[in-house]
């Protein structure tokens, strides 16, 4: 079952804009000022974001489907695989204060009947927003319980209206590098991409998420618009999107051109196949220690997307 | 006098130094600002620690020719010793917190994954040397002991190895610590080291 509730977020709740930038230009002041001090407990303490008492309070109770407790807002937004920002799991965090994700445009192209650039308002002003609780297991084998906040992919794909030729949605994240730091060096083929099938795009779990617990999403998690792909591993969500085509033929995604022994296009989650680096039968559940826990087919959403894939041999197409 | 000085002033830097990334691994612990996943920084951070450690126990030899400083060469059993104990303590958390305690998973691990293989190799071959590393073992050993203890050389090799097969991506600094060791092994040729067959004799006494 998945967590459906109506936009039940309060305008007061949410974090006006000059107040968000004003915290982003602290985190800058307080970063610059903890160059050196950068192990000091009090210097770490001041580059804290919002903390849990600040969270909505209906996410107090929240839990995943199978009655999973969610993983701090801190959790979420200071571990962090965003290697535009740096390949550490807190270089995202530290890293990308100069990011400017507003104003946004999205451009669409490719095999649809409706192809432009479309403002991040204009998409979002007729979606309908919502909770969404997804676990997130990434490659490395570690996990947490997210609760996302935005819309289903599908209802973007529909409002386009893509033709016949459509056979996969290939998506783009924005290339700047004098706002992140990474995008100057060569660790990764820039910009970064990913793509789905059109029947996975069009499933109702793929979902587009423009904030966490409720509130936009810091620039470290994707802002302002991110996939998720709960049933993938997580370099499937690709970040800070500034493009969506849709494709005859399948995209190389980045991972798989890095290194395509180690990395497919599908990268479902998987707990019979391993990765050359990870077992993938068992993850570290964040905030946990043991790398115990028992990783789930499809990241435990396989009988909402297992027929996606009925027939395909799953040791040949990772 | 001016000497002892000199080599104790060394030594105290040296156990500082090194003492210092485990002091900050146990602070963040006990403060909780290791961040949601502890266990992946202890390991990268113990992991780092130890191969910087050994590559700097490879430095004192060619530092010892370069300056032709002979007490230098008593930092070197103290930094190899650190680096073996960093060494432990990234396998051990490997072996409670990734593999739980389970010798099978450990050993399908080892056998499947072959930045683990050779971390697991650079692990065996630096147990004999920590070992034989006493007085009493260099005595006993005699020229055997200058042998086996070349060793560290492979443990050196297999740990830049097991660095640059597991990052994912950013090779940058595996290879930098490659290109490091790769000097330290080329000053040890004949032709830049310009020393005799007896000098290893020598090295010896004077670790003892």
């Amino acid at each position: 079952m998945i967590i459906r509730r109506p936009a039940d977020i309060a305008s007061s709740q949410i974090t006006p804009e000059h107040v968000y930038l004003n915290r982003r230009r602290f985190l800058k002041t307080a970063a610059a000022g903890a160059a050196g001090l950068a192990a000091s407990p009090a210097a770490l303490s001041a580059l804290r974001g919002p903390d849990d008492q600040e969270v909505p309070a209906r996410f107090r109770t929240m839990r995943s489907e199978i009655d999973e407790e969610l993983n701090s807002y801190q959790d979420v937004t200071q571990f962090n695989n965003f290697y535009e920002f740096g390949t550490g799991k807190d270089d995202p965090y530290k890293n990308s204060g100069d990011f400017n994700p507003r104003p946004w445009t999205v451009s669409i192209g490719g095999e649809v009947a409706k192809p432009g650039d479309y403002h991040l308002e204009d998409l979002l002003a007729s979606e309908s927003m919502e909770d969404r609780v997804y676990r997130l297991r990434c490659v490395e084998a570690w996990s947490m319980v997210i609760p996302w906040y935005g819309f289903p992919l599908a209802n973007l794909i529909r409002r386009v209206e893509p033709t016949g030729n459509a056979n996969f949605v290939e998506f783009r994240t924005i290339v700047r590098p004098e706002e992140m730091p990474y995008q100057r060096t060569s660790v990764l083929n820039w910009p970064y991409v990913e793509g789905l099938r059109m029947d996975e795009a069009m499933h109702p779990l793929a979902f587009l998420a423009t904030g966490v617990y409720g509130m936009d999403l810091p620039n470290q998690n994707g802002a302002p618009l991110r996939l998720v792909v709960p049933w993938k591993y997580g370099f499937k969500g690709v970040k800070s999107i500034v493009s969506i085509r849709f494709v005859e033929r399948m995209p190389l995604n980045t991972w798989q051109r890095q290194n395509s022994m180690e990395y497919g296009f599908y990268a479902n989650v998987n707990p019979e196949v391993d990765h050359p680096r990870w077992s993938q039968a068992r993850e570290r559940r964040l905030p946990g220690l043991f790398k115990n826990h028992p990783t789930l087919m499809f990241n435990g959403y396989a009988d909402q997307v297992g027929q996606l894939y009925a027939g395909m041999d799953l040791n040949r197409w990772k | 006098m001016t000497q002892k000085r000199a080599i104790l002033a060394l030594k105290v830097t040296l156990w500082l130094g090194a003492l210092a990334p485990g002091a900050w691994l146990v602070s963040g612990i006990s403060r909780g600002w290791l961040g949601a996943n502890p266990i992946e920084k202890l390991t990268h951070v113990t992991g780092m620690t130890a191969l910087v450690l050994l590559l700097l126990t490879l430095t004192v030899t060619p530092v010892r020719r370069l300056t032709g400083w002979n007490p230098v060469i008593r930092l070197r059993r103290p930094l190899g010793l650190f680096a073996f104990f960093y060494v432990v303590v990234h396998f051990s958390i490997w072996f409670v917190f990734d593999m739980v305690f389970n010798v099978t998973w450990m050993l399908e691990d080892i056998a499947e994954r072959k930045y683990i293989t050779v971390g697991m190799a650079a692990f065996l071959t630096l147990i004999p040397l920590a070992i034989t590393s006493t007085r009493g073992w260099i005595r006993r050993l005699g020229r055997k002991w200058a042998k086996l203890h070349q060793g560290v050389y492979i443990a050196a090799v297999l740990g830049v190895v097991h660095f640059y097969w597991l990052v994912k991506a950013d090779t940058r600094l595996p290879l930098l610590l490659g290109a490091c060791l790769m000097i330290l092994l080329v000053s040890r040729a004949p032709r830049f080291s310009g020393r005799k067959k007896s000098a290893d004799d020598r090295e010896v006494e004077e670790v003892v």
